[in-house]
């Protein structure tokens, strides 16, 4: 029996999906500890990013937070929180591993989205005689959705995928699947946890991508003048960009691309 | 003799004790954390430059091999290690399989992006002079898009080196199975002092990456030199012009 008809058996077995280490229960667990976590570092995070971008201040801040957090890896975080005191509070360790590792994602890219928001739409509605809070919600956050929604993306894959990793250290959700199985030398078991957690982790990316799709406040306007931009582009030769090799500190030069970064 | 010992027994965080019993074991993982790193990040970049020459040359290819690399990076890496167990059995090859593909989506991207920043009357001159495909891609194109090539490589190299350690779901893991050993015995200074390793390898391989870049590309720097002495000259030439 091959590896994909083991793990489709294993799946199909009611048996495995029911009780306290059944897949039910794994992916309650799984998407509970997501939620709780990607919620909780959206409240640390996108309060400072804001601020700090309505400021126009803290950007090496915002940036160095990101560069820092891709060099620890996140199953060593795990371990260290759940061998430190903390490691007897239940699910604590595992929450506060995954919140550190969302944040930097989330706070890079809401800071970028306020700090690219179009200055001269800033500077206009200051001069119509809107104050912070109005300029904030009416035209900064506006401006800034599409990489605010990156952040977030990214940062919700990111738990998603993390969450999985709890199961080493010896958090509940769907890795739990996984180690069981290796533990068991169950290749089907394995296998099939796998796929359950690829599944969920590609679902979360594209429901995400289409949520960010049909809330984007902006959505038609953005597209005409992303349009418009491009045409102006087209008119100007290419002689009127100079080359201009990117420094090695800068990453990418289009940060509306930036890419979760893996260290789980 | 039980003074030295008792940062083993007391299970302490630091423990100089632990370092002089078990350097060995230290180096070995180091040295297969580097091995897996070193040898993944290679082969990614093998694989990533013709499918990034191949997505240059055929936009219809470009979707594809951006949109299949990008969904690869979302699987989960312990489940990218599980599902590829069957394939490879439990070896080195499944952790460096897995980490080959997530390095893909960082390093076919950034690759493009600099092959794609090069100006195209650059392309045309060197066309004019006589250059054949070949010669322009290696002695134009790519030392031109070097600065993206290795802004790619680094990101690639430092969060590779953070996930090999789930390959000690295998037994693979570099310094990720001292991890994994201490957490087990819940023996603090092997956990800790394993981390401090990861990070410090990512933060070596890292800077010498940088270097490798100032290295293969001098002409940044001179024109770096260049600027600051004109911005050196322009600043004396305004504080003598206020002078008089």
């Amino acid at each position: 029996m091959g590896p994909v008809a083991g793990a489709w058996q294993w799946l199909t077995t009611g048996a495995n999906w029911a009780g306290e280490k059944g897949v039910w229960h794994r992916l309650g667990e799984h998407l509970w500890l997501s939620g709780l976590c990607l919620v909780l570092s959206c409240l640390i995070a996108l309060p400072v990013a804001l601020w700090l971008g309505h400021l126009g201040k803290g950007g090496a801040l915002a940036v160095n937070v990101s560069n820092i957090g891709r060099a620890v890896p996140t199953y060593a975080v795990l371990v260290l929180l759940t061998l430190s005191p903390l490691g007897t509070a239940g699910d604590w360790p595992t929450v506060i591993a995954l919140v550190l590792f969302a944040v930097p994602p989330l706070l890079t890219n809401a800071y970028l989205g306020m700090h690219e928001a179009d200055r001269d739409a800033v500077e206009a509605a200051r001069g119509m005689g809107m104050s912070g809070p109005q300029l904030l919600l009416r035209v900064e956050i506006p401006l800034a959705y599409p990489l605010l929604m990156t952040g977030i993306r990214s940062a919700a894959v990111q738990v998603v995928a993390t969450a999985t990793l709890a199961a080493l250290a010896g958090g509940g959700g769907l890795g739990r699947i996984i180690t069981a199985g290796f533990g068991n030398y169950n290749t089907a078991q394995v296998v099939a946890g796998a796929l359950l957690v690829a599944v969920l982790a590609l679902l979360v990316e594209g429901l995400l991508v289409l949520a960010d799709r049909a809330f984007d406040p902006m959505r038609g306007r953005r597209r005409a003048g992303r349009t418009a931009r491009r045409a102006g582009n087209a008119a100007l030769s290419p002689a009127h960009k100079p080359f201009a090799p990117a420094s090695p500190g800068v990453i990418r030069s289009d940060p509306t691309s930036s890419e979760p970064i893996r260290t789980d | 003799m039980a003074a030295t010992d008792n940062c083993l027994t007391a299970n302490d965080w630091i423990c100089g004790e632990y370092l002089r019993t078990r350097s060995q074991e230290l180096v070995d993982a180091t040295l297969q954390h580097i091995g897996i790193t070193a040898v993944s990040v290679l082969l990614g970049l093998l694989i990533a430059f013709p499918l990034a020459l191949i997505a240059r040359h055929r936009r219809g290819a470009a979707g594809p091999i951006l949109g299949l690399t990008t969904v690869l990076y979302t699987v989960p890496s312990l489940a990218m290690f599980a599902l590829l167990t069957p394939v490879f059995g439990v070896s080195p090859a499944v952790v460096i399989t897995g980490l080959v593909l997530y390095a893909l989506t960082i390093l076919v991207r950034n690759v493009l992006a600099g092959l794609q920043a090069v100006p195209a009357e650059v392309r045309e001159a060197a066309r004019g002079m006589g250059y054949g495909p070949a010669r322009l891609l290696f002695e134009v194109e790519l030392p031109l898009a070097l600065p993206a090539v290795v802004a790619g490589l680094r990101i690639a190299t430092v969060s590779t080196v953070a996930m090999t350690t789930i390959g000690s779901v295998v037994g693979y893991g570099g310094l990720g199975n001292l991890i994994a050993s201490g957490m087990e015995g819940y023996f603090k200074a092997e956990v800790l002092t394993a981390s401090v390793l990861c990070v410090l390898l990512a933060l070596v391989a890292d800077v010498l990456l940088m270097g490798l870049q100032r290295l293969l590309t001098p002409w940044t720097r001179t024109g770096k030199k260049r600027t600051r002495v004109g911005a050196a000259r322009r600043a004396v030439r305004t504080v003598r012009a206020g002078a008089e």
